[in-house]
């Protein structure tokens, strides 16, 4: 039997989470209802976020929940691409921005 | 592209549907649709009084929709007789009922169907045609539907899955956007889904995959903005349905590997308020052969109902409200979320 430490069979069992802390899980997963219920933001806009963050951090379970999530909002595959595309613009910048840190130590000590 | 039947596929019967329908997955069974009900005191699902009486005039097709209940198509032949239309006109005669709902197939195909609509609408009912929108364009001698539609004030029903051509084509066949679009802009142009013309233009969004629709609002604003800024299409209103697990849309959860995750969604979506409401408690269906079924898509899985007659020419209203709908596990389609029925939603999301 094959082992992997992503199972997608793990993310129905997320709502058990709270198995070893109750408390915490409750909070949490009344926070995390909150945050995305109807607000100054739309549910559809916060939907087309959490797919671009969930590509920022790479959490497989994000992303198959948001895909779906976003289709069954109505987005259409080029708008989704581009938010990923956000998601890898920032990621990619993050890391080139970094860049100037690197420029600032060489001048810094280079004669 | 062609039909289960045509293909000999082992899903063009119903009793194999049934049978994957009521199977165990992975050793364990979904809740049993009747037992979902009773927790909430909905079983036995009764009728509220017939208010629709829907016919389904064929499964002939100009389309062949890849998640087509009906398994519709060119190559499908049956359809409904001037005889069964003359026992459906008497059954209405003697039981009327406020609308009547064509469907098919393409309900435009049956030779017999622009003297049907005059003969209904002569006995004072509504009636509405689901219209695919290609059919329009598809032969000349379709090319006046619109206006046949006005002048009988037939209110129009069309499918549209999404809003651009990819989605929409991917379903329904290639091209299928385009004419429907050329469709639209001539049903708009003889006043349907106008302000003030009384002529009803509503479309029918259906998810293009293993997933569950938006909330019937949200869709029809972006529909709505779309259409019009894109195309200078209007309509009245969107229904968004929720794909059942009947026929094609089941070969193609089972094709895909989505049938048990596809299943788990409306099972935890049951929602007891859309229960409460579902479309075949003040509808009946009747097969292109006269058959009597509580919805379109018993009538797919031949699920006749439960009454001493079971066919339009013993058609007795009074006996049929006091029936008991016959349920399956596929009736979780209409029970999910804001609920599912032709005419959409059936509960506030």
């Amino acid at each position: 039997m094959s082992q992997t430490y992503y199972n997608p069979e793990d993310l129905k069992k997320f709502g058990g989470i709270g198995e070893f802390s109750k408390p915490l899980a409750d909070q949490f997963f009344s926070y995390y209802g909150q945050v995305f219920a109807e607000g100054e933001l739309s549910a559809r806009e916060k939907s087309l976020i959490a797919l671009a963050v969930a590509h920022a951090v790479q959490c497989p379970y994000c992303i198959d929940a948001y895909s779906t999530d976003a289709l069954e909002k109505g987005y259409t595959e080029g708008q989704m691409m581009e938010a990923v595309h956000v998601a890898a613009a920032i990621r990619g910048g993050a890391t080139l921005v970094h860049g100037v840190q690197m420029m600032n130590k060489v001048k810094e000590v280079s004669m | 592209m062609k039909s289960l039947k045509a293909t000999q596929h082992r899903l063009a019967s119903a009793a194999s549907q049934l049978e994957v329908l009521g199977g165990l997955r992975d050793g364990k069974s979904f809740t049993p649709f009747e037992d979902k009900l009773a927790t909430f005191g909905l079983f036995p699902l009764r009728p509220t009084g017939i208010e629709i009486f829907q016919a389904n005039l064929g499964k002939m097709c100009n389309q062949t929709c890849g998640h087509c209940h009906v398994d519709a198509g060119p190559d499908r032949k049956e359809i409904m007789t001037r005889e069964t239309m003359q026992q459906c006109l008497e059954a209405l005669r003697r039981f009327p009922a406020a609308t009547v709902d064509l469907t098919g197939g393409a309900p435009e195909m049956n030779p017999d169907f622009r003297w049907f609509v005059e003969e209904c609408t002569r006995l004072g009912a509504k009636v509405m045609v689901r219209c695919n929108l290609t059919i329009i364009i598809a032969n000349p001698k379709y090319y006046d539907l619109p206006e046949f539609y006005r002048d009988h004030q037939v209110e129009v029903v069309s499918s549209l899955p999404f809003y651009n051509a990819d989605r929409t084509d991917r379903q329904r066949g290639e091209g299928v956007f385009v004419g429907s679009m050329k469709a639209l802009k001539m049903l708009n142009a003889v006043g349907y889904g106008q302000q003030g013309s009384g002529l009803v233009l509503n479309l029918v969004y259906n998810p293009a995959g293993a997933f569950l629709p938006a909330p019937q609002q949200t869709l029809e604003g972006q529909f709505r903005k779309v259409l019009s800024e894109e195309f200078g299409i209007e309509f009245n209103s969107l229904f968004a349905i929720t794909n059942m697990p009947v026929s094609r849309y089941l070969e193609f959860l089972l094709r895909s590997g989505n049938y048990e995750s596809y299943m788990e969604k409306l099972v935890s979506a049951f929602n007891p308020t859309a229960a409460a409401g579902v479309m075949c408690r003040n509808t009946i269906s009747v097969g292109w052969d006269g058959m009597l079924y509580d919805c379109d898509f018993n009538q797919m899985l031949e699920l006749p109902v439960q009454a001493a007659a079971q066919h339009i020419s013993g058609y007795n209203a009074g006996e049929l409200n006091d029936r008991e709908i016959v349920l399956r596990q596929h009736c979780y389609g209409c029970t999910a979320g804001a609920g599912s029925s032709c005419g959409g939603a059936t509960a506030a999301s």
